[in-house]
């Protein structure tokens, strides 16, 4: 299962369609390293609305495309955590610590934006 | 006398990183058959997630057997992760948080002995591990 990845004037956008394998995810972190230089992004939002799991592989994957985007000079945010996720992250013990989050992807484009 | 067990428990075959999505596809729609709350839902999917993992990491193939269970009225659902794999000499040190021999987060079983209600494992070095959690409707 690929997740598309578009392209909103600076900000590159990856929408989490569906369930994602560990393969998927380091697919995913790859093609978001890889095209923000490519397209000279400023921002990239991660939408993972569509996820009803966050375990602790895709959590460590979300939290290594932020560090790595950073490292490239733009800035990642992770929108639509969905409450019942959040709450088996919290009681697994994993954070996004250093790594930014909003509500959905209004938000996520305000934050960047802000940013500037 | 424990519970009893409602109807066919589901065995998955872990095998490779789909088999993961699988399982934990299945917990969930089992739970929810069951009339568990959206939270305990994504509860029981995160850890299913976590001990599938584990067996594909580290003993490359088991299963993951499913069962819903009956206590005197009070529902819920068994997850049993079975491999064959090399087993965990020390399991004092696996189940502390932070505590990875691959590099992971370490967050695994003591983070699943957080999200279950019930949680048991047994390991049995050089012959392999069963991890059984169980989570009950309020
Ligand atoms: N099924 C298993 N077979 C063998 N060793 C295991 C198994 N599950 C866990 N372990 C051992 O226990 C450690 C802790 O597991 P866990 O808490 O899931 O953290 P992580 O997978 O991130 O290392 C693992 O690093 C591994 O050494
Ligand atoms: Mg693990």
């Amino acid at each position: 299962m690929q997740v598309p990845i578009l392209k909103q004037g600076a900000y590159l956008i990856a929408t989490v369609q569906s369930a994602l394998t560990d393969e998927d995810l380091k697919q995913l972190r790859d093609a978001l390293v890889g095209q923000v230089s490519k397209v000279r992004a400023r921002g990239v939002i991660v939408d993972v609305t569509a996820l009803d799991v966050i375990d602790s592989f895709a959590t460590r994957t979300l939290r290594d495309v932020a560090h790595m985007i950073r490292l490239r000079g733009a800035e990642t945010v992770i929108v639509g955590i969905q409450p019942e996720v959040a709450f088996s992250m919290v009681k697994l013990g994993l954070t996004l610590a250093g790594v930014s989050t909003s509500l959905d992807l209004e938000e996520g484009l305000a934050y960047l934006n802000r940013k500037g | 006398m424990g519970s009893a067990l409602i109807g066919d428990e589901i065995r998955v075959s872990i095998d490779c990183d789909a088999a993961i999505v699988t399982a934990r596809q299945k917990g969930r729609a089992l739970a929810s058959q069951c009339g568990f709350p959206s939270t305990d839902l994504a509860v029981i999917a995160t850890a299913i997630s976590e001990l599938a993992r584990n067996i594909v990491r580290y003993a490359v193939h088991g299963e993951i057997i499913l069962r819903l269970l009956d206590d005197n009225g009070k529902r819920g659902v068994e997850v049993v992760a079975v491999d064959e794999g090399p087993g965990i000499p020390d399991l004092a040190l696996a189940m502390q948080d932070g505590y990875s021999t691959s590099g992971g987060l370490g967050l695994g079983l003591p983070g699943t002995r957080r999200l279950m209600d019930e949680f048991e494992i047994v390991s049995d070095f050089g012959k392999g591990t069963t991890v059984t959690v169980r989570r009950w409707k309020r």
